[in-house]
């Protein structure tokens, strides 16, 4: 792949901030976060924890998809179909069948929200078990594909809180390869009961709004969201006329191999992931304008990719900031949410605010953008990392 | 140019025990709606204090990467890819109960911790202190071959020179009782092989089978991996083209196939898929394994361990043939299509090396 690297020529979004492109990037552009308390999903802890929900009810969900009564479509998987159908519509036009087209999704909670509503009352009423095939993480693939009308290269892939850098990853790989001209990648998680308890027995909980890479963070705030990207080959750009929004430039996954949920306190797997990405793109670290941090805001994450940061760029530090503060950390679909952010601060030319930070970590020589400005900006790096060590990182190029 | 793939090791932990030279003689045909796996001894791979709170997947899991690791003579592989189709079941389901019996209270955090996809990936990384790569893949019964995908993209690239590549799945207590109820899994009191089924629904089993594959062809090469497709939906009529296409992509013709391999599940709604291939191919060997080693998401990872066998052997146990036709040439391309209730349709053609 001579020059930028795979177009990314179609983006679509959903989260706590907004459910357009336009929604999402005034909201950046302003600071104003999608943190509330949270209303659907019945949970003990809902005084306790502040969350980045998205304020459909899953009713409303399957209005705005049209989907027909009788439907089984999670809340991950009609969370996944809007965004999916954003992004393939934001191309103009797009006939699935004069390509080879796949979808390379991702999730992490999968139908798990329906699953513990319904786990004990699949035994005893019939009329639920249309749910009962949509717990795994595969489902909402599919709805996606059949909303889409594509047949074809359909997989899904589940790393935790990397898998949608991943799903890019891979379907770069494809188009790079010549096993699909076009492919639809991304992620989506709905919130679930079973995730905010995971998430609360760590004790990486915020009971207040997150602060991302500051002294005295407090833990995250989970959300939910889903964003898909259509990357496309070079002859289906030039047959099509498009005008690439940006390029995926370089991709690198690496394993930290220091515990199944901390991160070693070096940061080796960031160090490595990032690495990696910086070879795949041909670019040195001095190349990166802006650095869309993981930034989760749990003490441990913060300080782990700050010190792989530093490693990396030294005294010479890019602008950088974690938008988690906004959305809340989404897990499988939070490195697509971020990949759109990135695609839009290399269009708009402007660096997002890192929310909610105040005082510099004392391990650290750097603070995040506090402010959204202005910034010339010709590739930017986009970090996720999740449980069992998984680590990546994706650059972006502007178009 | 693209380079070889070799199969260079396989491990296994199924229902008819560890992968091993005897295992299809020693194998005999499962008859229950659920077959519990025979597990090795963990002792020599893992501490007695970790493995208690490890699940059945990720014990399989570490075991059968550590066999396929072993045989292929590599210590720490380039990357780590796994395919799941419900990943760490018991894990999960152990942490929802504690949710919804406890009502959100006195939880403990380890069987959330093990209850992500990725956990039987990230603990044989753990295990091996391996920082490379790690992926995995999750989409039911081609949650495997996207692993191989990957990584034949890597090799062919040259980005890696040996990937570990596996699949696990494990069946929990109460995710059987539910794929029981929805017909994916045989009600308990049918009792049918594969070959005597006349209902619908499959036998279940765990199991967990992985490959060391190498850009290296060595003494313990078993065969070459040349290609595989996926695809989410193919109908029967559909079939004679996805093959057809996949075929002349690697340059080959139905009669260059010298047996298949197929996923024939004794489920009666849903084999006629593999009916369909089988008459695509004139006089051409048949052979099967989920009568072996039960249906699961990931169980198609076994086949390939089993074509990979019997081409590197040039021979076919009896137990394995599906239909009558015998082998009267070498075993030189064979042929492996899998789907799950008529959809995530898979084709892997490997060849003797």
């Amino acid at each position: 792949m001579a020059g930028a690297g795979v177009a990314i020529t179609g983006i679509g979004i959903i989260s706590s901030i907004g459910k357009t492109m336009e929604e999402s990037q005034q909201a950046l552009l302003s600071g104003t976060h999608g943190i509330s308390r949270i209303e659907h999903v019945d949970t003990k802890l809902r005084d306790n924890i502040w969350v980045g929900e998205i304020k459909y009810s899953n009713a409303e969900l399957a209005d705005l998809l049209k989907l027909p009564a009788g439907h089984n479509y999670t809340r991950t998987a009609m969370l996944g179909c809007y965004a999916a159908q954003a992004a393939v519509a934001s191309l103009g036009s797009c006939d699935m069948d004069a390509y080879k087209t796949g979808l390379i999704s991702s999730t992490s909670v999968g139908g798990m929200d329906y699953t513990e509503r319904y786990f004990y009352k699949y035994l005893e009423d019939p009329a639920l078990h249309p749910y009962i095939s949509t717990h795994d993480a595969g489902d909402s693939s599919h709805k996606i594909a059949d909303y889409l009308g594509i047949q074809g290269l359909v997989t899904t892939i589940s790393t935790a809180c990397s898998s949608a850098a991943n799903a890019i990853m891979m379907g770069a790989r494809l188009i790079k390869h010549g096993r699909l001209d076009r492919v639809i990648v991304g992620g989506t998680d709905a919130l679930s009961k079973f995730t905010i308890n995971g998430f609360n027995t760590l004790m990486i909980l915020s009971d207040e709004l997150c602060q991302p890479f500051d002294q005295d963070r407090k833990g995250l705030n989970l959300g939910e969201a889903a964003a898909y990207l259509v990357l496309e080959s070079e002859e289906v750009v030039r047959k099509e006329n498009r005008k690439p929004l940006a390029y995926l430039a370089g991709y690198g996954n690496a394993n930290d191999a220091f515990h199944q949920t901390a991160s070693s306190d070096n940061g080796e797997g960031a160090f490595l992931a990032m690495e990696k990405a910086f070879t795949v793109a041909g670019l040195s670290a001095s190349a990166i304008d802006y650095i869309n941090a993981h930034g989760t805001a749990t003490p441990n994450n913060d300080l782990s990719e700050g010190r792989a940061l530093q490693r990396i760029f030294s005294d010479d530090m890019p602008l950088f900031s974690s938008t988690k503060a906004f959305t809340g950390h989404t897990l499988a679909a939070a490195a697509a949410i971020e990949a759109v952010f990135c695609i839009v601060a290399l269009q708009q030319q402007i660096v997002f605010p890192n929310l909610n930070f105040k005082t510099q970590m004392e391990e650290l020589d750097c603070s995040p953008q506090t402010e959204a400005r202005p910034a010339q900006l010709e590739h930017v790096l986009s970090n996720s990392f999740g449980f069992g060590g998984n680590c990546s990182s994706l650059i972006f190029s502007k178009a | 140019m693209k380079r070889s793939i070799y199969i260079n090791g396989i491990g296994a932990v199924t229902a008819q025990g560890v992968w091993r030279a005897d295992f299809f003689v020693e194998s005999h045909p499962l008859q229950h709606a659920v077959n519990a796996v025979q597990q090795p001894s963990y002792k020599e791979l893992i501490s007695p204090a970790m493995a208690r709170r490890m699940s059945r997947g990720i014990k399989m899991g570490i075991y059968a990467a550590q066999q396929a690791l072993d045989e292929a003579h590599i210590t720490i592989p380039d990357a780590i890819i796994t395919g799941t189709g419900l990943g760490c079941s018991e894990d999960s389901e152990k942490f929802l109960r504690n949710v919804l019996d406890n009502e959100e209270q006195f939880l403990t955090p380890t069987a959330f911790i093990q209850s992500t996809h990725n956990t039987v990936a990230a603990q044989i990384a753990l295990r091996l202190g391996c920082k490379g790569y790690n992926f995995t893949y999750v989409n039911r019964s081609v949650s495997f071959e996207s692993a191989v995908l990957d990584a034949l993209m890597q090799l062919h690239d040259g980005e890696a020179s040996s990937i570990l590549v596996g699949a696990v799945d494990e069946i929990s207590d109460h995710t059987a009782r539910l794929l029981q109820l929805i017909g994916y899994i045989k009600p308990s009191d049918v009792h049918e092989t594969v070959k005597e089924s006349k209902s619908p629904g499959a036998n279940y089993a765990e199991s967990a089978t992985f490959f060391t594959l190498s850009q290296e062809k060595t003494a313990q090469s078993y065969c070459e991996i040349l290609d595989l497709c996926l695809q989410n939906k193919v109908s029967q009529s559909e079939l004679p083209t996805f093959v057809d296409k996949f075929l002349k992509k690697n340059g080959l013709q139905l009669q260059d196939i010298d047996a298949l391999v197929l996923g024939y599940s004794g489920d009666s709604d849903f084999d006629g898929w593999y009916e369909q291939a089988e008459q695509l191919f004139d006089a051409t060997v048949s052979l099967y394994y989920k009568h072996l080693v039960g249906q699961c998401d990931t169980s198609s990872a076994f086949g390939l361990a089993m074509a990979a066998q019997f081409v590197s052997d040039q021979a076919i146990p009896e137990t394995a043939q599906y239909n009558t036709t015998t082998l009267d040439r070498p075993l030189k391309n064979v042929l492996l299509y899998n789907q799950f209730r008529g959809e995530d349709h898979s084709l892997v053609l490997v060849r003797s090396c």
